[in-house]
């Protein structure tokens, strides 16, 4: 019996524990469908946590979808219905940040931070004198000269690349 | 009775670590090796002591002890044994008994280690005791384990479903090996500091000291970053496996950090150099898993993987972090303008190379901080929300990784001090002309054409040729007799094929994570039993579906048939199931591994055909090559794993048995 009214429980459950929104209609053109995708991977579910709207099977998501394929058969271009979503839920929808004063930074971080350390360790070089100034090419020739000369024999595995 | 030991044994392991940090200062300052032996034994103490207390746990979640407030939070009679044992690590208390039980099983085994001079060990083992002594604080006085309830329930509450799953069940323990292995690197760094050697001798012998540690470390957190993107993969039923979420790049961080200071201590290993940026790679490692630790436990992230959270012991973890990371890089300030440093080089060598690996890993390591933390410091400055996501990893990580790979098969080329950059040209032209040819036999072969992902198969192959192509060089292989090339192959160090399994397994990675990300094919659409999707070549047929009993959940099983032309059909399951102890519901990937490739079948909610018909939600996707991207970070993980039993570096730490 507790079996029975377990299943029973599930299969409730199954249908009917949250409001299962109506399943999507792809666009009937692949080629907008296609545009719907890429834009969905880029869009986040407003309610859920770091998840795409082509992701999430939340009722907001599914909404959404519907919205973006609406706008793509209405003719909209991407960048409109960029526009319209971030008009609607605010920046907080694209997972591209937009680029103004308030993400200067986190667009050209990366870059500058490449740069700092770039310019730390050329610095670092620069700063420190060698010890010994390292042979000039001259000075190599004539030391592979005196060894030559001196039939000392080199170690055959003592290869550059070895270590 | 077991439970109260458990909760004892944690008091005695803090005590037994602020013990080991008190004698081992004691010890260091009076120079008294009694002194620092009883901190050494204090060190083995307390890891016992935490072992007894993870036993007691576990022994908790075993036999469903529900007065015990965690077991009741996070266990159900009906799971599985190994999900209740897993559930001891499920979640934020048992989670963080299990990281103290790993910070001072590294602690003991440091202070087993062997051939440390005095002064560097002592100070080592005091900063762990203090890193344990923390932690261990923390979580007895905020997050104990074994707290008890009256009355106790006579069910559990159960774990969230999507965990039990038998890659979960492992995920942590090896994504902690990985982060407080680093524990070790960063007391090894700060005694480093306090002992101030200004003798150029010390710091070689302190890279290898260093590199056992950040190696195992490394390959640990490797696997454990792997499972947990395989995981995410067929458990969540998205079709991808990594979503630049906050949680991933906080375990990605100290991954980040952990390879470049990989790189940088061979260089501190071999030349005397780069001692500063190596000892502030090695505080940098733990400081990114304790910053992963605190953003995934205060509740200051959303993110799918964020623990139950509660801002009070957020701000404790964040006083840890503060303190001693604080102190450290304070620490660092003061001492490395004093360090001395080794051997010059030129820019273009083997250390120049090296140099160029650790700008493009830390300025890696910076975007992801940055792309991961900037949302909440523009929120907290200006109320501001912005969503940072794969889109804005793609403009700026990838760009970055991408050129370092392309520089990096000429490194190990490269010899020390001065290299020849032609002679390096030469010896990679034929790696270089097959990876452009199978650029090409890439673009041809895959529809839609695309420049881009062609030039990243292009790169993976360089990859992974580049690497062969070193061993190749290194044992003259095609260019000596066949005897030879072999004897030269058995001379090589293990450490000198781990780097070549490590930079092909990176090869390997980078083909699947290409190839799937840019050609796979998905299809979804309500289909009734009988009918069929189709992805790529693929034919997904419904065949039926079924209501099924586990454990704790019931499903929905739907069979289906996946065939194409010219391969044989193969029938795989794909379930929704619901757990009626939580009211959860979660999926269960149909999985048909086609070669390199995936067949990834999702069955989603009951619905309806337009026709009316009863019908279920299904999603396919056809993921080609995604057997490459966990396999390739395994090869890297082995790799790693070759170069730790290299002899040279079993020489430095004594205590490594277990290796």
């Amino acid at each position: 019996m507790k079996r029975v009214l377990l299943i029973a429980v599930a299969a409730v459950g199954l249908v009917a524990a949250e409001p299962v929104p109506p399943p999507d209609r792809p666009l009937p053109d692949t080629a907008q469908e296609a545009r719907a995708q890429r834009l969905f991977d880029d869009i986040r579910c407003v309610v859920c946590q770091h998840e795409a709207i082509a992701d999430s099977p939340a009722g907001v998501a599914h909404d959404m979808r519907r919205l973006v394929r609406e706008e793509i058969v209405a003719g909209r271009s991407d960048a409109e219905i960029r526009e319209d979503l971030v008009r609607r839920y605010g920046d907080f929808v694209l997972f591209k940040p937009p680029l103004r004063l308030g993400t200067w930074l986190l667009w050209f971080g990366p870059l500058a931070a490449l740069l700092a350390t770039v310019a730390g360790f050329a610095f670092l070089a620069r700063r420190r004198k060698p010890e010994t100034a390292p042979l000039s090419d001259e000075e190599e020739r004539r030391l592979a000269d005196i060894l030559a000369a001196d039939q000392l024999r080199r170690d055959p595995d003592a290869k550059p690349s070895d270590d | 009775m077991i439970v109260e030991l458990g909760a004892f044994a944690l008091i005695l392991a803090l005590t037994l670590s602020a013990l080991q940090a008190a004698m081992a200062v004691a010890g260091r300052i009076r120079r008294s090796p009694v002194l620092a032996g009883a901190a050494n034994g204090a060190a083995i103490g307390a890891a016992g002591a935490v072992v007894v207390a993870f036993g007691a746990l576990i022994y908790a979640f075993a036999v469903s002890d529900f007065s015990v407030a965690n077991v009741a939070a996070n266990s159900h009679t009906d799971k599985p044994m190994l999900y209740k044992v897993a559930a001891a690590w499920g979640s934020h208390e048992g989670s963080l008994v299990l990281w103290c039980l790993v910070m001072t099983g590294f602690g003991a085994a440091l202070a087993r280690a062997r051939d440390l001079p005095f002064g560097l060990k002592t100070s080592a083992v005091a900063t762990q005791g203090i890193l344990g002594a923390l932690f261990l604080a923390f979580a007895v006085f905020t997050s104990n384990p074994f707290a008890r309830l009256d009355p106790a329930p006579f069910q559990g509450a159960s774990l969230n479903p999507l965990l039990q799953d038998p890659a979960l069940a492992f995920h942590p323990p090896l994504l902690y090996l990985g982060y407080v292995g680093f524990s070790v690197c960063f007391s090894l760094a700060v005694a480093a500091l306090i002992e101030g050697r200004a003798n150029a001798a010390f710091w070689p012998a302190w890279g290898r000291w260093v590199r056992p540690w950040a190696l195992a470390s490394w390959a640990f957190l490797t696997v454990g970053i792997t499972l947990g993107a395989f995981w995410a993969y067929y458990e969540l039923g998205w079709g991808g496996w990594w979503f630049w979420d906050p949680v991933e790049n906080a375990s990605f961080l100290p991954w980040l950090a952990g390879a470049a200071l990989l790189h940088s201590a061979v260089v501190t290993e071999r030349r005397g150099a780069l001692a500063g940026w190596t000892t502030f790679l090695a505080l940098l490692a733990f400081t990114f898993s304790m910053l992963g630790a605190f953003l995934v436990r205060s509740g200051v992230l959303t993110s799918v993987h964020a623990f139950a959270v509660d801002p009070e012991r957020g701000t404790m973890l964040l006083a840890i972090l503060g303190v001693t990371a604080g102190l450290a890089f304070a620490l660092f300030a003061w001492r490395a303008p004093q360090l001395k440093g080794g051997g010059m080089f030129a820019p273009v060598s083997r250390e120049g190379a090296l140099v160029l690996n650790n700008l493009f890993l830390t300025a890696a390591a910076a975007t992801v901080l940055l792309g991961t933390l900037y949302p909440l410091i523009l929120e907290a400055a200006s109320g501001a929300t912005i969503s940072v996501g794969p889109p804005y990893f793609a403009l700026t990580f990838i760009p970055l990784m991408a050129v370092a790979f392309i520089i990096l098969p000429a490194g190990p080329l490269l010899a020390w001090k001065r290299g020849d950059l032609k002679g390096v040209g030469q010896r990679l032209a034929v790696a270089a002309g097959l990876a452009i040819v199978l650029a090409l036999i890439g673009w041809g072969l895959f529809e839609p054409r695309k420049a881009l992902s062609a030039a990243g198969i292009g790169l993976g192959a360089w990859l992974i040729l580049g690497a062969l192509a070193e061993t190749a060089d290194r044992t003259r292989l095609f260019r000596a007799p066949l005897g030879e090339t072999l004897r030269r192959a058995k001379g090589l160090p293990l450490g000198a094929w781990g780097m070549t399994l490590a930079h092909a397994g990176l090869g390997v990675f980078v083909l699947g994570a290409v190839v799937e990300t840019g050609y796979r094919v998905e299809a979804a659409r309500p289909i009734a039993v009988g009918q069929s999707i189709e992805a790529g070549p693929w034919t997904v047929r419904l065949d039926d579906v079924r209501i099924v009993e586990g454990p704790n959940y019931l499903a929905e099983q739907g069979r289906v048939t996946i065939s194409a032309s010219g391969a044989r059909p193969r029938e795989v399951t794909a379930e929704r199931r619901f757990f009626p102890a939580g009211g959860q519901t979660t999926t269960e990937v149909g999985l048909d591994f086609r070669g390199l490739d995936d067949v990834y079948v999702v069955l989603g909610e009951r619905t309806r055909t337009e026709a009316g018909a009863p019908a279920w939600s299904v999603r396919v996707w056809w993921n080609p090559w995604a057997r490459l991207i966990f396999l390739g970070p395994a090869i890297m993980a082995l790799g790693g794993v070759l170069s730790l039993m290299d002899r040279r570096l079993r020489l430095g730490v004594g205590a490594r048995k277990k290796a």
